[in-house]
Order: structure tokens, then sequence, then C-alpha cells
């Protein structure tokens, strides 16, 4: 923008479609960027009050409280870029909370390289093909076998998630370019569920 | 032995290791920004202690909310309990949950099945 009327113009009106977009997606917290231990704390933290404010029930609350941190942490955890051959760990990532009448989404996406595709894509089919016994499982074997990895995770927040939510990982992989995937991840967690 | 007091905050839990006393307590929320770093102490602290137990370890775990990384230095932690447990001390791990907190309990469940070691489960009202 240089400050030239048909720019703000366009700007204004990009905003208002963009307020408009977040309106009918039922948007009711976004953020693009680094994802930091502090972004995290604030980002539930605010939801915490909102949930309360609304009077949202605990099962609901404590859930999507669960879900929050664990997507945040695996967006600043993993996600990377790649510059001049060279893979950044980054932490940057899209965070997207949308709530309608029966549920709460929680939605991330963030950059991963091509050579963690297969076996992300395995890991996610195996959880959703599993009922909560085998989740429980899953989640058994994971913690017991599974070392914290120089990221600090667990290697169980994928399943933690289904766990948790009772619902499948909706996800996808979007082509951004020969070595990069843009990865999508929602989480749905209903509401009046007690 | 030195006597370990963390204060909680609203991401760390609240950590009492106190032999004199004998209190061995982890509480509150868990999701440090580095679990490792957080953990480690108390892992050391209970790997010192188990060498020269004495009398019966009762470790209470009161938690309202841990995330996953958090989740695998709590197995460390009840693992330490188990070897010493093994090793001919006496332990007893108490698990307490919010009475309306099903995932709580569920987890408490899920480390009893996984470490050898008496657990007992205590659900407590928030009220």
């Amino acid at each position: 923008m240089d400050g030239k009327g048909t720019d703000i113009k366009e700007f204004l009106e990009f905003i208002y479609s963009f307020y408009k977009s977040m309106k009918e997606h039922h948007v009711q917290l976004v953020y693009e960027g680094e994802i930091t231990h502090q972004i995290t704390k604030a980002f539930t933290s605010l939801t915490e009050t909102n949930m309360e404010l609304g009077e949202e029930s605990q099962s609901t609350q404590k859930k999507v409280f669960h879900v929050m941190v664990e997507c945040l942490q695996n967006v600043g955890k993993h996600a990377e870029y790649m510059e001049n051959t060279e893979i950044h760990r980054d932490g940057r990532g899209i965070f997207l909370l949308c709530k309608n009448e029966h549920e709460y989404t929680i939605t991330t996406g963030n950059m991963v390289n091509k050579s963690k595709f297969s076996e992300m894509t395995e890991g996610l089919e195996k959880i959703n093909s599993l009922d909560k016994e085998g989740l429980k499982q899953l989640y058994k074997q994971q913690i017991k076998e599974g070392r914290l990895s120089n990221k600090g995770g667990a290697g169980l927040g994928f399943i933690d998630i289904a766990k948790k939510t009772g619902n499948p990982l909706i996800y996808n992989f979007l082509p951004i370019n020969d070595d990069y995937l843009f990865f999508v991840l929602t989480s749905v967690i209903s509401r009046y569920n007690d | 032995m030195e006597v370990i007091k963390i204060v909680g905050t609203d991401d760390t839990p609240s950590v009492t290791l106190d032999v004199a006393n004998e209190i061995f307590e982890v509480s509150g929320r868990s999701l440090p920004e580095d679990v490792a770093a957080f953990y480690e102490p108390i892992l050391d602290w209970i790997e010192r202690y188990s060498e020269e137990a004495s009398g019966k370890t009762v470790f209470n775990f009161k938690l309202v909310y841990f995330n996953t990384a958090s989740s695998k230095m709590l197995l460390d932690i009840l693992l330490k309990l188990e070897e010493m447990y093994e090793s001919g001390k006496e332990v007893l791990v108490r698990w307490h949950f919010p009475d309306d907190d099903e995932d709580m309990q569920e987890a408490g469940e899920e480390y009893a099945d996984i470490v050898e070691v008496p657990f007992e489960q205590i659900s407590y009202s928030m009220d």
C-alpha cells in the first residue's frame, strides 16, 4: 500500500471480505505466524475465558483446551521451511478456532517436507481406523516405547486429540512446491456432550 | 536429602518432595515450555531418594491438566517408583482426579495398567 486512493479502497474491500469470511465460517480466533509458548498460553487462556463467559460445559472446555495445546505445540515444534537447500525449523503456521452451534473446530496449517508425507499419512490413517479402545492401546504402546524427541515431543499428540475428541482427524496435504506440502489438520469437538 | 518445593504457575505444576515431612506430590497444570528441563531435577531427586528410602513412600499426583509431552515425563516418574517397589521398598501411588473429569480418571487407569506398582485412584470434588 503506497497511500494512493485505489490501493486504500482495495485494502478496505479486502478487510470487509475478510471480516465476512470470518463471520461465515464462525471464526473465533485466527493467527498466522510463529507459534511460541507465549502464544500458546495467550490463546488458550483467552479461549478459556471466553468459554467460561459463554457457560460452555466443563467437559467441552477441557477438550478444547487439550486439543488447542497439542495442535499449537505441533506447529511450534514441527513446522519448517527450506531455503537454499537448508531446512529451518521456524514453528510458523496458521491457527483457527471456529465455533458454531454444535461444535468447535480447531485447525492448523503448516509446511512440512515431502519426506514426512508417507509416515504422517500412515500414522493419521492408523489413528482414524481405531475405536476408543484401540486408541487407548496405541497410546499406551507409544508412551512406553516412544522417546521424548529433541523437539520435546512425545509422538502422542495426534493420538491424544483423537482420543479426547472421539472424532476422526480431518487432514490434507496440499502441494506447495517440489519439496514442500501444506499440511492442514482439523479437529472437531462436539458441544453439549455432557 | 534436600527438599524440592516448586510453586506452580499456569503452565507448570506444584511439586513438593520432602522426606522429613513425608510429602511427595505433583499437582496442578503441566505444559512447561521445556518439559525435559522441568522434570529432570525431579527425576534426579527420585533416583537419589530411591537408594536411601527407608519408610513407606506415598506419592500423590493431583493434576488437573497435563499435555502429552508431560505425560511421558509422568510415566518416567512412575517407572522410577516401580523400580523402587521392585527393589523391595514400600511404595503407593495415589492418583487424584476431579470427580467430573473422566479423562483424568482414565489417564490414571492407563498409568496403573502400564506400571507395576500399588496404585490408588481417588476422586475429589472441585467445589
